[in-house]
Order: C-alpha cells, then structure tokens, then sequence
C-alpha cells in the first residue's frame, strides 16, 4: 500500500540521516549565500568578492561578511587587499578582518602566502567547521562564502553544517565547465540547498585596440544550461582586463571602478 | 604486493599533472601531451583522478564509453586517432555524464587506490595523471598509491594570474 511504502521510505529517511550532523544558524548570521561552481578557475573568489561589495555598496545599512572557504587555494586575502593573523575575542573567537566594510575570513590569514594545506578530507573538514563557527562575526545581514572548485568535503561540510538560503553557481560558456556546473547544481539539489541561479563569467572578450568581440570560450553556453536546469541567469559578466588586475591588486572592480561596463 | 604491482609493471614512467588552482588548463594539457607523445611513437596512456569533475572523456569525445573488466582487472578505453592512448576516468562509470560526484574523502581515496590497482594498463612508455585543483584527498592518495612505481615527477599547469 503506498502509505505503507511512504511510511517504510521515511523511516529509512530517518534512520540515514541519524549519523549525519545537525544543521544549525550561524549566531547572528540572518542569511548565508554561498558562490559554488563545480569546475575551477571560473571565477567563483572574483564573484563572491564583488558580490560581497555590491550587497554592501546598494544598502549601506547592511552588515556584510566573506568567508573564504577554499583552504586550498585561498584567493580572497589578495582579492580584499587583507593580511595578518586574526585576533582572538576574549570569548576565544578569531575576529574578521575587515576591509571596504566586509568582515572577512580565509585559510590564507591562518597559513603563510605559500604555503600549501595537504589535508585530508577529516581534517578540511574540522577547519571549516572553526571558520564557520569560531569567528566573531557580530550581526551579518548576509555571509557570503566563496566555495573551492568540485563536489567534495568542504561543500557537504558546508551545507550539512548551516542552513544556506541559497547558492549561486558561476560558469564560463565553455563545454568542459558546464559539464562540472551542471555536477555542482546536481549536488546542491542532493543536499537541498536552493540554487538561486547561474552567472555566466568571461562570456565575451573586447579587444581593448580594434574593439573586436570574441567569444573565447564560446557564446550562450551558461544560457543553455540555465534552461535546462530551470534556473534564471543572475548576470553575464565579459573577459576584461580590468576585472582580473583589480583583482589581483586588492581592488575589486566593484569598488574601484563602479562605473564600468564590467 | 605482487598483484598490485602487476598492473603498473608494465609502466615505464609515470608523470603527474598539477597545478594547485583551477581551471588553468591541467585536463586540456594531459590530453595534449599524452597525444604528442603517441604522435612521438610513443605507447601513452592518461589516468583521470579527478573525481567530481572528471574532463578528459568529453575532450577525447569518448564520454559515452563504458569500461569493460578482464581477468587482470578494468580494461581501459582505447582512444585517439588509432585508439591507441589508454584512459581511465571516472567519467565511465557514472550512469550518466551529468551525475555529480558528491564523496567525502575516504570514498574517493578507495577508488583511486583502484584506478591505480585494478586498471589493466598493459606495457605503456608513460602514464599521464591528471589531478583536481587543490592539493587533497585526491593528491595524497594518488601519490601514495603510485609510491612503489617509477613516478617521474610532477608537472605544474598555471596561467600568468
């Protein structure tokens, strides 16, 4: 009988998840968002980071966070102009590090620049955990959390940990990456977290002397992906120089150039 | 032990494909290293191990491949213009291309431990292994499984960034 089947499926629901962690809020966290991908290097760190300052700059009332948790390859201390040990609060809370009004957290003001973190899954695992749950972080509006590339640990960690209002998935137009964000959307779905929509990055190339329009990495890709999976395209972001060397000297264009096309 | 070994001995150089970030090209980089080497004469095959996005099929467009087994183990698909370049990837056992990979760590080491094992390489000059971005589960597990071998070295991938 299907109330039967219903009630066999929920108890074995129920039993599957006994060993799986609570989830519970951040303290003072109103709203999480995380920036994900699934392939690498498309440019998740340089969104999340100017996602972070657009929150801020459209509402000033708003308290803003980033936590970066790519402990691989930690990019959001270069991308915010940050560097240092955190301090503790008397509570033993390691306190953000701030900059353009975003309260920040990352691996890389916890290690040396070059220093590599050659971790196995457990232990990323319980460094998540501290950065997510051992900072001072005060009253936030909106964490951001800039996520490292795959469908691994740090993203069930993630997800399984804290209740996530929603997740934004960055691709370029390139086959090979939307094979790897199509993955990424799948996992979010598996673990129930919802996909606020695609942001298509490096969609065109300008070239800064003729003028001419190239599509390096193909045209309308992250568009096609969006309509099969049912999901809005939240912006379209082209290939410019500007958006890279910003980036990388601590800049980000939102802030140093708000005017712009990028 | 000798049956571990067995598979690989046939191997005679072994070269692994970093990089630390992603997305800098490492997947495109194997395939286009392991195809000039064959183009050089050379017996040539590419071990995927990264698990969650797995590229290496789709650029040799052979995504649709299943693996089949023998008695030394997993037979690799054949590719390139003579089917030639052995690959392994986990692109091929996934029911469909589109599925995510969603391990935590101790899942992922089990099955590159054997992609390493239980893959019936046969006699191949070099052995390219492309990795994830990071330097995790799947690294760690890859070197050690690889220890015993003749692991020539590492090639790192980056852009000017």
């Amino acid at each position: 009988s299907s109330s039967g089947d219903e009630a066999l499926r929920d108890k074995r629901a129920r039993i599957l998840s006994r060993g799986l962690p609570k989830q519970k809020p951040i303290e003072g966290v109103k709203q999480v968002v995380v920036v994900a991908s699934g392939k690498g290097g498309v440019g998740k760190s340089t969104t999340a980071v100017n996602i972070a300052l657009a929150l801020a700059a459209n509402d000033s009332a708003k308290e803003i966070g980033l936590l970066d948790a790519d402990i691989y390859g930690p990019s959001i201390p270069k991308m915010m102009n940050l560097k240092g040990n955190p301090e503790l609060t008397p509570k033993n809370l390691m306190r953000p590090l701030k900059n353009y009004g975003i309260a920040c957290m990352s691996m890389g003001f916890l290690i040396e620049e070059t220093a590599p973190v050659v971790w196995r899954g457990l232990m990323v695992m319980s460094a998540v955990e501290k950065l997510l749950r051992q900072v001072d972080w005060g009253q936030l509006d909106y964490l951001v959390i800039d996520m490292p590339p795959g469908t691994g640990d740090v993203q069930l960690s993630v997800s399984q940990n804290i209740p996530i209002a929603g997740a934004v998935i960055v691709s370029t137009p390139q086959d090979v990456a939307l094979l790897d964000a199509h993955k990424g959307a799948e996992m979010f779905r598996k673990v129930h977290v919802p996909v606020l929509g695609l942001v298509q990055n490096m969609s065109v190339f300008q070239c800064p002397k003729c003028k001419h329009e190239t599509h390096i990495f193909g045209t309308d890709g992250v568009k096609d992906l969006a309509k099969t999976l049912g999901l809005d395209i939240l912006g379209d972001v082209p290939l410019h120089i500007n958006i890279r060397e910003t980036c990388d000297s601590g800049q980000p264009v939102v802030i140093s150039q708000p005017q712009s096309d990028a | 032990t000798p049956a571990e070994r067995a598979n690989l001995a046939g191997v005679r150089h072994i070269v692994l494909v970093l990089s630390g970030k992603g997305g800098v090209g490492k997947s495109t980089l194997s395939t286009e290293l392991a195809l000039a080497l064959r183009h050089a004469g050379k017996r040539v095959g590419i071990l995927d191990v990264d698990l969650c996005g797995p590229s290496i099929p789709r650029m040799l467009r052979v995504q649709d491949s299943a693996v089949h087994q023998c008695d030394s183990g997993w037979v690799p698909v054949f590719v390139g213009q003579d089917k030639a370049i052995a690959l392994m990837s986990i692109g091929f056992l996934l029911e469909r291309p589109d599925d995510a990979v969603v391990w935590r760590g101790p899942k992922k080491n089990a099955l590159i431990k054997q992609f390493v094992t239980d893959v019936a390489w046969g006699e191949l000059d070099f052995l390219i292994v492309d990795t994830p971005p990071g330097t995790s589960d799947e690294h760690i597990s890859t070197v050690e499984a690889l220890r015993p071998h003749q692991l020539l070295g590492a090639v790192l991938v980056t852009t000017p960034q």
